[in-house]
């Protein structure tokens, strides 16, 4: 069936909408493939609205006059439209019959399941080609830069026909000492294949953090010679190495049950296993449901709202998060020991917690680029199902499957780190705030797909263009950069005390009023800034300003007097 | 200093509210005015710790542990010690000492009294006279058409716990006046706290009426009609009693209560329903508890944080607020605020609404304006509010602490229109506990004296003058000149309200961001406000002696 039969109204006149910020419009809707687009018609070339029909996660029509009641004015109806970045429109259409067709177009379009058919394979910008790079780094590229790894690591080609591991990519960094064949049996006592592999490498101490999914003793504890060999490998000998299991020790047992499991002791004798109990899957998508409906509800009780708050157990989510990240760093930065993160599928919780603890450890991780490679590495690459887990946002009616907004609540927490360390990311909130939404619904191929496999089979990266290659552009937008921005070496441990913890307003009321005052802010910092920047002159690389976290200057000092007296 | 047993106690132990980190070991001093703790540490470095005793709201001697006897500090500032003495003895005498120079008897035995920040008398004169209560009427136009300045409180006669000059109606005659002054509890007339002119709206502010069930009073009557007629925009007034309805009904069998929308002509009559003194002072208690709670989950911080009640009661105060900005400057409607005394929360609520409705409030000598005019002259109970005497503890309530984040709530949701940053704020609430300046001694309803305001000004030292000089300390960086003449809409929805962790849980830095955007904002454009201020001190005389005092200042908080 051809995009275009869903459309049985592709223009109604005289349509109103409404929209946070703005007056109500009146002009003209249009339904396209992939668009909603709507327009007041005095200027041609232009639009007052273009939403990707994939952003729409959920539609609500009221249709007045639906039982045919004569009225002068004809029958109407009202679309209410949610999308999946969280704003809320409504379009106030005239004639019944082209309101339902249009609820029922948007329907249809914003769901479809075929990678082929979403709108990244049809967008064709004229200042972008195909020919392009595609994606920032591969592998390969990682362990080049990477000397540290030169030693004892090796890249492994075992997967590059995704047989071994279908959702790993085709390259992997393992022990040097252990052999493509080991991985292959080891992969073969991970559930989906997912043999521990590198994650990464500290600067300092050369100490990694590996990734896999959990073993599968089963309930006759199975073992595997080959999947210890490999750990044995990682810690290379005497050292002692920390698994970080994000289940609590009853579900690792209970996983036993149904084929999973843990690394037992007396196989593992070098690793001392830590288990952090970690929400996944519907939870975490119904976490998400009910913060939004409470940052939306209009009731004027501050009970309300915070039990709401409480019982949406989004932060606690976020707390967790960051707690076991920061268990990771302290294994890895202050104890020097390896470490390897995962729960069950090794998809989701795991690749969270290993990249926020990348981006706690690794002043790379924390420029614009190094962020976007650590996001490409450690979700895309690493399999995360972005498909699955954002085929649905907060709004929708439809019966959860595989939704769960992990990526979510890791922007979420790297927003917590940088309002923690605001001078420590090259990248602002802006950045965090694109990807929450590029993640749902893009013009890009970036986030499309399970795999690096099912990427390859859909032609993703010769039919697509790269979200990130285009953020990086030459003149990337000022909005990504942190005016604040000074690298600093050392790691940056967020506080994990409720009190350090804050709702996320930029995302969760982003098309509020407070939206448009965090914006002033922001233009204001700017300003001073670059203000700064002019009258320090063009030598000012001369007059940095070293307030790195354990250099405080005079200032500083003073300001921590006058506060601790 | 006869109440010092010991003066110095050696091996005492900081504990760390954190578990991870290691306590520290030191030195205890117990001078005069201040506990100080002097940590040893191994690069002899010396880190101190300075606790005013004012600032000591209470002390507990914990059970004895294995380590050593245990005493824990509480401050008003939000400061928790926890002291660990190897020997009970020392224990005891500290403990003993610090019971009784936390709690001084006399007003001669306050700080301010004592403290001499190095200024001639001619500085403590002018210190005093800085901020004019007068100057901020003519500010706002008056006298004019409808409104004068009254000169009939000058002996506090008809009301001592007001102002010696009062904004009235014009054509409120002497008879209204004080016939209004003897219907209203303690003789708090309805006078004018802020004259809206573009609007000309006006803000009022008295207590509650003596009307009991069935008593009224003409001349009170024609009082709030002399202040609906000075308003021409519009026909009437709201009247609005900032209790729960309740309470208020609760006064009326005490021969007090609320005005009967019968007797008065054109009012229109609302309660707001913020809590009293006794109910606010419980949820800050409760609020503590989860601030100083060991770990907590999330669920158990956030269900604290509900159960507290404390951002209800803040939200209540602010709604109260938004209201009577609303009505002045949207309505065009004057409007008359009353509680029982209408000293606290008609205090709250009357500074917040000049706040929303007039930038220069947003300033910070404005804000000095502000606290001076409706919170000193208007006779909010400092002394008993903040308990700076050993007195009845059940006149405790951190009514002004509410105000402050009243402010900082409304600073968080507008970065951009606040002089100040939260520092400022911060630094007041410390300063009003503190009574190393006389600004907020001896507001009680007996001592509102003109004999003893004089007195205090002879004695002690304005605060105002010293905050001003630290002010850029205390500025914001986002502040933006150009949107001053907005009056402020903030949204009042439940999410909006968040908690200070600023304040409640200052001292525990590791909750605090790790880097502060507003020191590297500040320290961006020290360069320019530098250049300022070398300007304003090179017109100062006694340069030198300011920067010197500027410095022992802050090293004496």
């Amino acid at each position: 069936m051809e995009l275009s039969e869903h459309i049985k109204t592709a223009n109604v006149e005289d349509v109103t909408l409404r929209r946070p910020f703005h007056p109500a419009l009146r002009g003209t809707l249009c339904v396209t493939s992939h668009h909603l687009l709507f327009s007041d018609r005095k200027d041609e070339a232009s639009w007052q609205l273009l939403i990707l029909l994939k952003n729409i996660d959920a539609i609500e029509k009221s249709v007045e006059n639906l039982f045919g009641y004569p009225r002068a004015m004809g029958s109407s109806g009202t679309i209410t439209i949610k999308c999946k970045d969280l704003l809320v429109l409504q379009l106030e259409i005239p004639g019944m019959e082209e309101c339902l067709n249009i609820a029922s177009s948007i329907e249809a379009l914003s769901s479809l399941e075929s990678v082929t058919e979403m709108y990244p394979f049809f967008y064709r910008p004229s200042h972008l080609t195909l020919n392009g790079p595609w994606g920032l780094s591969s592998t390969e590229q990682y362990y080049k830069q990477t000397e540290r790894l030169w030693d004892r690591w090796r890249v492994s080609t075992v997967n590059s026909d995704y047989s071994v591991c279908p959702s790993y990519p085709s390259a992997v960094i393992v022990p040097r000492e252990v052999d493509d064949d080991k991985l292959i049996r080891s992969a073969r006592f991970r559930q989906g294949g997912r043999f521990p592999v590198l994650s990464y490498c500290h600067h300092r101490n050369g100490m990694v953090i590996m990734r896999s999914s959990q073993p599968l003793t089963g309930a006759n504890k199975k073992r595997c010679k080959e999947d210890e060999l490999l750990l044995q490998a990682v810690i290379d000998g005497s050292e002692l190495g920390y698994i970080i299991d994000l289940r609590s020790a009853q579900q690792a047992q209970q996983a036993r049950m149904t084929g999973g499991g843990f690394e037992s002791k007396s196989f593992y004798s070098h690793w001392k296993r830590i288990h952090r109990h970690h929400e996944r899957g519907k939870i975490v998508q119904e976490s998400l449901i009910k913060l939004v409906e409470a940052c939306s509800d209009p009731s004027h009780s501050v009970d309300r709202w915070l039990s709401k708050l409480e019982n949406s157990k989004w932060l606690s989510h976020v707390h967790s998060a960051l707690s076991t990240a920061g268990l990771v760093v302290e294994c890895v930065e202050r104890d020097g020991h390896s470490v390897l993160v995962h729960g069950s599928e090794g998809t989701d919780n795991t690749l969270l917690v290993s990249s926020l603890a990348q981006l706690i450890l690794d002043p790379a991780s924390r420029t614009v680029t190094g962020f976007l490679c650590l996001l490409e590495r450690e979700w895309i690459q690493a399999g995360h199902p972005f498909q699955q887990r954002c085929a649905h946002s907060a709004y929708s009616h439809a019966r959860l499957k595989q939704e769960c907004p992990i990526f979510l609540l890791l922007l979420d927490c790297v927003w917590q780190v940088w309002r923690q360390f605001p001078l420590a990311l090259e990248f602002s909130e802006a950045l965090l705030l694109r990807l929450a939404q590029e993640v749902y619904a893009s013009n890009y191929g970036t986030f499309l797909c399970n795999s690096e496999q099912e990427r390859c089979a859909a032609g993703v990266k010769e039919n697509t263009h790269c979200l990130f290659q285009s953020l990086l552009r030459p003149d990337i937008e000022e909005q990504y950069l942190n005016p604040l921005y000074e690298p600093t070496d050392l790691a940056i441990w967020p506080s994990v005390h409720p009190q350090s913890l804050q709702l996320w307003t930029g995302l969760f009321l982003r098309w509020t009023e407070y939206a448009q005052n965090m914006e002033e802010a922001r233009e204001e910092v700017w300003s001073i800034v670059k203000e700064h920047h002019e009258q320090a002159g063009p030598d000012r690389t001369n007059n940095t300003l070293s307030t790195h976290c354990d250099t405080l200057t005079p200032f500083e000092n003073l300001m921590d007097e006058l506060t601790i007296l | 200093m006869e109440h010092i047993i010991t003066p110095k106690v050696e091996y005492v132990k900081l504990l760390n509210t954190y578990p991870e980190k290691k306590s520290a070991l030191g030195t205890l001093y117990l001078t005069a005015t201040h506990l100080i703790y002097v940590e040893q540490t191994n690069n002899n470095a010396r880190t101190e710790t300075w606790v005013l005793h004012h600032h000591i709201l209470s002390v507990e001697k914990l059970p004895l542990t294995a380590s050593g006897c245990p005493l824990l500090i509480r401050c008003k500032t939000f400061q928790l010690l926890h002291l660990l003495f190897q020997r009970e003895r020392d224990c005891q005498d500290v403990f003993q000492s610090l019971l009784r120079l936390s709690q001084p008897v006399k007003e001669e035995e306050l700080y301010a009294f004592l403290y001499n920040p190095h200024q001639n008398e001619e500085d403590r004169r002018q210190g005093w006279e800085f901020i004019s209560v007068a100057n901020d009427f003519s500010r706002m136009g008056l006298s004019n058409e409808y409104w004068e300045i009254s000169h009939l409180n000058k002996n506090y006669e008809i009301c001592s716990t007001y102002p010696s000059i009062l904004g009235l109606p014009k054509n409120a005659s002497v008879a209204v006046v004080t016939g209004s002054a003897k219907f209203r509890s303690r003789g708090r007339l309805p006078v004018l706290s802020y004259y809206h002119k573009d609007t000309k709206a006006a803000l009022c502010r008295c207590s509650q009426p003596l009307s009991g069930l069935t008593s009224r009073c003409v001349e009170d009557e024609q009082m709030l009609q002399a202040i609906s007629q000075a308003n021409s925009n519009c026909p009437f007034i709201y009247v609005v009693d900032t209790r729960p309805k309740l309470n208020a009904m609760a006064n009326r069998a005490a021969g007090k209560g609320y005005e009967n929308e019968d007797n008065y002509s054109n009012i229109r009559f609302q309660f707001q329903g913020i809590e009293n003194i006794h109910i606010m002072r419980n949820s800050l208690q409760k609020l503590l508890e989860v601030c100083s709670m060991k770990s907590p989950s999330m669920s158990d911080y956030l269900t604290g944080l509900e159960n507290s009640g404390w951002l209800r009661h803040i939200k209540s105060v602010m709604d109260a607020g938004v209201f009577l900005a609303k009505a002045v400057c949207d309505e065009r409607v004057s409007v008359l605020v009353h509680c029982s005394d209408g000293w606290d929360r008609t205090a709250q609520v009357c500074s917040l609404a000049c706040i929303l409705l007039d930038p220069y409030y947003r300033t910070i000598k404005g804000l000095m304006v502000l606290i001076e005019k409706e919170w000193i002259s208007f006779g909010h109970k400092f002394s008993h509010r903040c308990g700076h005497l050993d007195t009845d503890p059940k006149e405790v309530s951190p009514v002004f602490t509410q105000f402050l984040e009243c402010v900082w709530q409304l600073s968080e949701q507008f970065p951009c229109v606040f002089e100040f940053n939260e520092r400022y704020l911060i630094e007041i609430h410390n300063q009003v506990y503190a009574c190393q300046y006389g600004n907020f001694i001896g507001k009680t309803a007996r001592t509102h004296t003109h004999k003893h305001t004089c007195m205090l000004h002879e004695k002690t030292f304005s605060l105002w003058p010293y905050l001003l000089k630290n002010q850029h300390l205390y500025r914001n960086p986002l502040y933006r000149r150009s949107l001053e003449s907005t009056v402020l809409r903030p949204s009042t929805l439940p999410l909006h309200f968040k908690f200070w962790c600023g304040m409640y849980n200052h001292y525990d830095r590791g909750m605090h961001p790790k880097q502060s955007v507003l020191d590297q904002l500040l320290s961006l454009t020290q360069k320019q406000v530098e250049g300022e201020r070398t300007m304003t001190e090179l017109q100062r005389v006694s340069g030198f002696v300011e920067v010197l005092s500027v410095w022992r200042g802050i090293r004496l908080i």
